[in-house]
Order: C-alpha cells, then sequence, then structure tokens
C-alpha cells in the first residue's frame, strides 16, 4: 500500500536511531517491519550493536493477562533502578480476511506513558503464524541496538502452538490463569515447555492452588530428577537459585495478582536468577548458538523460496499447480521439477 | 514490501463513551489498515507520545465532552512539536458545525460527526495516501 510520506535513507535513520532519538527508533521500526533490501541494510548496519539487552518473552492464552503484567514488569523494572530503560513489543493477530488489525495492547499500559525511559511498539502479525510477526525479532534488535536494556515482547496468545518467542527471548515467561484449562491441558506438549518461569496470573481467584498444583504435577512428571518427587507433598513456590554445573533449570511456578502489582517483584528476580543461570551454564551458550542456527535458516528458507520462485516464474508455477490439483502430478515431483528448473535458469 | 497504512484511535478527555472509537477502528480494520487503540482518558501527551512510537500514518480523535476545542489544537501542536509534521489529524464526535472551521484552522484534516457513515472515514484515509 502506498504512503504518501517521504522516506529517509537508510544510514541516516540508523544513525540517529542508535543515538537514541525516539522518532528515528519508531520509523525504523516501520522499515524494518516493511521489510525487503533496504531492512535487510539495515540490520545489517545495526546488527553488531545488538546483543546487549536482556530480551523477555511472555506468552499464555488470551485472558490471561499477559498485557497488565507485561506493564507492571516494565513499571518494576522502572522503579527498581531508573537508569534501566524497556522497550516493550506486543504482538496482536492480523485479520486473515482482511490484512488488518485492531492492536489494543497499549490499553493495559497506560501508567507507562509519559515515561521517557519506556518505548512501546504494537505490531500486528501480517500472517505469521507462531505467535510473533516474522520481523518481531527484527524489530527487538531495533531497540536492542538503540540502548534499551530491558525488551519485553509479548506474543500473541493464541495458544498451544505458540512457540515462536523461544527462539527470541532469553527468559521465556508463560502466563496461566485459575479456569484455563485442567491438567490434562497442563500435560500437553508445547507452550509448557518452553516455559522458564510459570506465572499463574489472577491468584485471587477460585481455583488458582488448582492451577499451581497442575502445574507442578506436570513439571515434576516432566523434569525433575529421581528422588525428588515429592509423592502427594506439593513444595511451596520457591525460586531456585543460580545452579550448580549441569543442573537443568527447574521453571518456578510464582503467583501474581498483575492488575494490583502483586507478585512481580519474584517474576524479577526469577527472571534475574535465569539470566544468572544462562550466564554460568553451557545451557545458555546452546540456546545462543541454536537461536543463530533457526534464524538463518528461517532468512535463507525465505530467500531462496523467493529466488527459486522468481527464475522460475508464476507461469510454469501455475502450470504445476494446476497439474497437482488434476492429480496428473504429485506435490513431491512438482517440488522436484521446479527445483531441477530453477538451478538451469 | 508489506506496507500498510497505521493509524492511532484514540479517546482525549474524560468522556466514557468508546463505541463510535471501537465501530472507527473495526470499520478500519476491516479496510485492511492497522489500527492502534489506546482507550479511555488519554491525555494530549499521552496520545502524541503513543503516535510517535507507533509511527503511525493518521491519528483519529473521539471525543463528545465538549472539550474539543481545548484539546483537538494541543494534541496537532504536540504532534508538530515532535515532529511528526505529515501526520494526518481527523476527528469524530459530538462536534457542532461552528467549530468545525476553527478545528480545521488549527490543523484538523476532516471532522466526522454522528451518522457519518464508516465507509466515508475509510475511503477519505485511502484517498489521502493512495496518491504516492
Amino acid at each position: 500500500m502506498a504512503n504518501s510520506r517521504l522516506l529517509e535513507a537508510v544510514p541516516a535513520l540508523v544513525d540517529r536511531a542508535l543515538q537514541g532519538d525516539r522518532r528515528s527508533i519508531a520509523r525504523l521500526i516501520s522499515r524494518v517491519e516493511d521489510g525487503g533490501p533496504e531492512a535487510w541494510s539495515a540490520l545489517s548496519l545495526i546488527y553488531p550493536r545488538t546483543g546487549r539487552a536482556q530480551i523477555i518473552g511472555v506468552t499464555g492464552a488470551p485472558g490471561t493477562g499477559k498485557s497488565t503484567l507485561v506493564g507492571e514488569i516494565a513499571k518494576l523494572y522502572r522503579k527498581s533502578s531508573p537508569a534501566l530503560t524497556v522497550g516493550i513489543v506486543a504482538v496482536d493477530p492480523t485479520s486473515p480476511f482482511s490484512g488488518g488489525a485492531v492492536l489494543g495492547d497499549r490499553i493495559r499500559m497506560r501508567d507507562l506513558s509519559g515515561d521517557e525511559g519506556v518505548f512501546i511498539r504494537s505490531m500486528a502479525t501480517r500472517g505469521s503464524l507462531g505467535g510473533l510477526a516474522r520481523s518481531t525479532t527484527d524489530v527487538v534488535k531495533v531497540l536492542d541496538a538503540a540502548g534499551f536494556d530491558v525488551i519485553v515482547i509479548e506474543t500473541v496468545g493464541a495458544g498451544q502452538s505458540e512457540i515462536e518467542v523461544a527462539r527470541t527471548a532469553d527468559t521465556v515467561i508463560v502466563v496461566e490463569a485459575p479456569g484455563f484449562g485442567d491438567e490434562v491441558q497442563a500435560i500437553k506438549a508445547g507452550i509448557l515447555e518452553i516455559a522458564d518461569i510459570l506465572v499463574v496470573n489472577k491468584a485471587d481467584r477460585d481455583g488458582a492452588q488448582s492451577t499451581v498444583n497442575a502445574l507442578h504435577a506436570m513439571l515434576d512428571l516432566g523434569t525433575a530428577p529421581h528422588g525428588l518427587l515429592h509423592h502427594g507433598v506439593l513444595m511451596p513456590s520457591v525460586i531456585p537459585t543460580p545452579a550448580k554445573s549441569d543442573e537443568r533449570w527447574q521453571p518456578p511456578i510464582l503467583k501474581t495478582i498483575a492488575s494490583q502489582g502483586h507478585g512481580i517483584d519474584e517474576v524479577i528476580t526469577a527472571v534475574a536468577h535465569h539470566r544468572a543461570f544462562l550466564a554460568a551454564q553451557p545451557e545458555g551458550q546452546q540456546r545462543a548458538r541454536l537461536r543463530a542456527s533457526m534464524e538463518l535458516e528461517t532468512i535463507l528458507r525465505e530467500t531462496l523460496l523467493d529466488r527459486l520462485l522468481q527464475s522460475v516464474g508464476a507461469d510454469r508455477l501455475n502450470a504445476l499447480i494446476d497439474q497437482v490439483v488434476a492429480r496428473t502430478i504429485d506435490p513431491y515431483s512438482a517440488a522436484d521439477q521446479l527445483q531441477r528448473a530453477a538451478v538451469q535458469a | 514490501m508489506d506496507k500498510k497504512i497505521r493509524v492511532l484511535i484514540a479517546k482525549p478527555g474524560l468522556d466514557g463513551h468508546d463505541r463510535g472509537a471501537k465501530v472507527i477502528a473495526r470499520a478500519l480494520r476491516d479496510a485492511g489498515m492497522e489500527v492502534i487503540y489506546t482507550g479511555l482518558r488519554q491525555t494530549p501527551e499521552m496520545i502524541a507520545e503513543a503516535a510517535l512510537q507507533e509511527d503511525v500514518d493518521a491519528v483519529g480523535l473521539s471525543i463528545l465532552s465538549g472539550a474539543h476545542l481545548t484539546l483537538l489544537p494541543r494534541i496537532v501542536n504536540l504532534l508538530r512539536d515532535k515532529g511528526l509534521n505529515d501526520v494526518l489529524v481527523f476527528a469524530g464526535g459530538i462536534i457542532p458545525d461552528e467549530d468545525i472551521a476553527p478545528l480545521k484552522a488549527a490543523g484538523l484534516t476532516a471532522i466526522f460527526g454522528p451518522g457519518t457513515n464508516t465507509d466515508s472515514v475509510v475511503e477519505f484515509i485511502r484517498g489521502q495516501f493512495q496518491t504516492a
């Protein structure tokens, strides 16, 4: 969609954004979000300046209170140390029908407005699944390079398949709320397995303790070494201290009432412990490597596909699609033909 | 490239009625735009800062409280102070006809009164951005 605004040159925009000019940061984010060669050149300019921020992902089903929790986490970081700046990237879904979106996460973060040390950006998924937009990782890089110390990503909250955030964040907080699914839900694979910290929000509501219990039971089944299972006796919510070598991280289960600011300090303490754990353990390095390799793979997949389709041409692609529909060729052979054609071109 | 029109819909001032704002937000979404909705009781400062952070193309203001002659020009001025000179500002709500001219002089591009068809708002915004 065309926009009548004049677009400034990327290098100048990057310079001003790196100096912390808020307007330039905002405009650079838009350029990165819109993608294309200009976005890539901007990202290669800022990449050396990234890797300093602490990146926290917050995910969980809709209605569990993610936005409110994110707002409270940011508020407490700002209160605990005024020199610490916080960037927030809040992702909401794009309508698959119109391509439009209503991004409403700022409503729950109004306490933060007016604070110069906070920068909130709303993003639409623009067709990507997995809880983040395709460019969320890159938008986080812009905030990282611009000098924000802590960056909090809030995912869409579509549910169980929302694991993209684990590829972007250092620490993933999974938010649950009482009444959102029973024990069977808790055992299901997927979202809970990416949790570094589990938060049961709205803990003043009925059923909070049984949600905590279900999560404990699930975690004990999943990760506790033998001898640490407490049959029938639930341990209180304790935060594990940074562990000795070769120990696995045990996700703490914390209760919060985000709307009243209760329990947020414990969340922030747990984030700090997890960060110390990653720094001390080989897992931290492994994660960074895994993340880099997955990011590279994603970029390769996209660019290779683009190039292949360009060199093959739409006519040939459409002809093959027709054949697949008519069952005169199977999709695997069609893909093989396209790859051969691209190599020859 | 995947450029979208981004619009901030905000309610300045103290009235608690956001139905109109929500109807517009939804209509713009259905027209393929990305709408940032910030909720009730926003100060002009909050609105201008949100417009800056979200890098929006347009700001739509819904106001029913009667304070439009005070609040709306103030928002336009704050936007311009922040260097958002090319951001389109429009408004809707209960705004008497005789106030439209002074608001336009203050920098608002369009005022939509009660009963406005949502399509005309969509067409207005599209029209502003299609001639690139």
